[in-house]
């Protein structure tokens, strides 16, 4: 151990050690800190700007969705109101003309039974007559055949020939 | 006479330290070839490893120096 | 950029006016003083380069920065010296260069030299020159080079951060501009890279100061280290200097070691009791030895370094042949390239075995 290269001096060592310490403990209050501080602050404002960049882009996607969904929204509802109302239209129509067939048919029915019983009275009337003309010439002709005894004579021969007795 | 002594030891300690070093980085080459993303940490093992070996080396150029 | 221009030019102009009227108060000495290394090299000896680089690599007591005709140009650094009277100051230039231990400085009623860049004091009524009897190690507590190079490199690393620091306070968390646009990244790697991926994302802030602190204050000094002259100083180089680092690290690691960590260094779970037994030693000498790798890594990195490059620049001199620079200047300046990327690679593993050795110290596992 003679050779000086390799022997460390005392007072080098307590040189550098002081050396070292003051530089250490200046660098680290008035340099590392604020330099750090600043570096991570500026590392922490680069990243908010990107994720809010970020957001600001998811948030634009989601509104023209959400335009995009409303449209649709609206869209189908006009499509929906259109097809009530011409649902409605139609079941209108529909009701309408069934109201019309029904009444007609109705009118028609009861027109029909009004003449039906019309002719059916008409018929009666006339069986009643037909009836009372043919009693009175039943009794005419009754009166008039059996005015003699001898007409009387021969109907009742007639009868009685007509009789089968088997 | 023990600086010529110290002088051989010297020299024996670097030609180890040469060929470590040397593998080392050949080996690192290779892995770098093979996997160039790979590069940074590779790197860093390699200075380390050819640190470690040439730690070793100058363990043997300070004993050199003692004896000069 | 004019701010910036006019910031560097006041910056070399006190460095110059420093240098300079130094210079002046020891030009009229260097003239009688005995140089051995300038004797060396004019007598046309034998060039020896190891102890020039060992001088540039060591710490020092004068900034030294070249000799011209036997003059050493350089700047006087304050010796300060704690002895058993007390504490002794004076200016490095009271001993006129000498590093033989021949110049006596006299203060206090004691006697001072210097030999081979360490400080003694000469016992009572023993002559001058070094030698174990005659004289007695003191506490050296000088402003040498390798300490005036690190307060050097702390007011650039508390200018360059709190400069940092002041564009944020002043404009907010905005975007980093000017200086701060060049820190940031390295101050979001140490974050990123380093501290959660080794230690995790819960844990790491409260060991961020600590990380910063020892990336940026050993890349300055690796850097400063690689600039000659005005750097030039071996500081990340000097076994001291990362000693203290490497146990700054034990420290906070071991500190804030959780049950878990003391767990495996006692009482390895999952292993037979002869095992653990056996293992409490191994791991006990893994506490020492994990931060004496960092320690022996970062110094020897960085010396090799500097050895490299002066080894180089050296071989000029030894072969006394100027064209040679044209072979060893471009391969110098190639290996100082290197060295910008070691400054950088060192200042990095450091950091990231810190934070592995926190991390490992701190780590909660789910499983068993």
């Amino acid at each position: 151990m003679n050779n000086p290269l390799v022997t460390p001096e005392l007072g080098l060592i307590i040189w550098s050690t002081l050396v070292f310490c003051i530089l250490f403990f200046l660098l680290a209050k008035y340099a590392w800190k604020p330099i750090l501080k600043a570096v991570k602050e500026r590392e922490a404002s680069i990243e908010n700007a990107l994720n809010a960049a970020e957001q600001a882009k998811n948030e634009m996607k989601q509104l023209s969705a959400s335009n995009e969904a409303l449209l649709n929204q609206a869209r189908a509802e006009r499509d929906e109101m259109l097809k009530e109302a011409r649902i409605t239209k139609d079941k209108m129509i529909t009701e309408a003309k069934l109201a019309a067939n029904t009444e007609a048919e109705r009118i028609i029915a009861s027109a029909r039974e009004a003449i039906q019983n019309e002719k059916l009275a008409a018929i009666t009337e006339l069986k009643n007559q037909v009836a009372t003309l043919s009693i009175e010439i039943a009794e005419k002709i009754l009166k008039q055949e059996l005015s003699t005894a001898e007409k009387q004579k021969s109907l009742i021969d007639s009868a009685v020939a007509e009789i089968n007795l088997n | 006479m023990t600086g010529t002594l110290a002088a051989i030891g010297a020299g024996l300690a670097v030609i180890g330290a040469g060929l470590g070093i040397g593998k080392i980085g050949s080996s690192a080459m290779d892995a770098i070839a093979r996997q160039p993303e790979a590069t940074s940490k590779i790197q860093t093992a390699m200075i380390i490893a050819a640190a470690l070996v040439e730690g070793v080396a100058l363990f043997g150029v300070v004993v050199g120096l003692m004896g000069l | 950029m004019l701010k910036n221009y006019f910031v560097k030019t006041l910056v070399f102009t006190v460095f110059s006016l420093i240098s300079f009227t130094s210079l002046k108060a020891e030009n009229h000495d260097t003239l009688t003083t005995k140089h051995d290394e300038n004797h060396e090299t004019s007598e046309n000896s034998e060039y020896d380069p190891i102890p020039v680089i060992m001088h540039h690599i060591a710490d020092a007591h004068d900034w030294h920065f070249f000799d011209y005709n036997g003059h050493a140009f350089s700047m006087p650094l304050p010796i300060i010296l704690w002895t058993d009277n007390g504490l002794v100051t004076f200016m490095s230039s009271e001993f006129h260069h000498d590093n033989s231990g021949e110049h006596i400085v006299e203060r206090k009623d004691m006697r001072f030299i210097k030999f081979n860049e360490k400080i003694y004091s000469l016992k009572i009524g023993a002559p001058a020159g070094f030698s174990y009897d005659t004289t007695t190690p003191v506490l050296d507590l000088s402003i040498t080079k390798n300490v005036f190079s690190m307060l050097m490199s702390v007011v650039i690393i508390l200018f360059v951060f709190f400069k940092t620091a002041g564009h944020y306070t002043k404009n907010g968390a905005v975007a980093p501009k000017g200086i701060a646009s060049f820190m940031e990244p390295l101050i979001l790697f140490v974050r990123d890279d380093i501290a959660k991926v080794n230690i995790g994302e819960k844990k790491y802030m409260k060991f961020m100061p600590y990380l910063l602190t020892i990336f940026f204050f050993i890349w300055f000094n690796n850097l400063l280290g690689l600039i000659p002259w005005i750097g030039g100083a071996n500081v990340t180089g000097n076994i001291a200097v990362t000693l203290v680092l490497a146990i700054f690290t034990m420290i906070i690691t071991n500190i804030n070691g959780n049950k878990e960590y003391w767990g495996h260094i006692f009482w390895m779970p999952g292993a037979p009791v002869p095992v653990k037994i056996m293992l409490i030693p191994i791991e006990l000498v893994g506490v020492l030895i994990k931060p004496f790798a960092l320690m022996v890594r970062l110094f020897a990195n960085i010396t090799a370094g500097h050895i490299v490059v002066l080894s180089l620049l050296s071989l000029v001199f030894i072969f006394k042949n100027a064209s040679l620079g044209a072979v060893s200047v471009p391969f110098a300046l190639f290996i100082s390239v290197l060295e910008l990327l070691v400054a950088f690679l060192q200042a990095y593993v450091f950091t990231m075995l810190s934070a592995l050795f926190i991390g490992t110290a701190v780590a909660e596992h789910e499983h068993h």
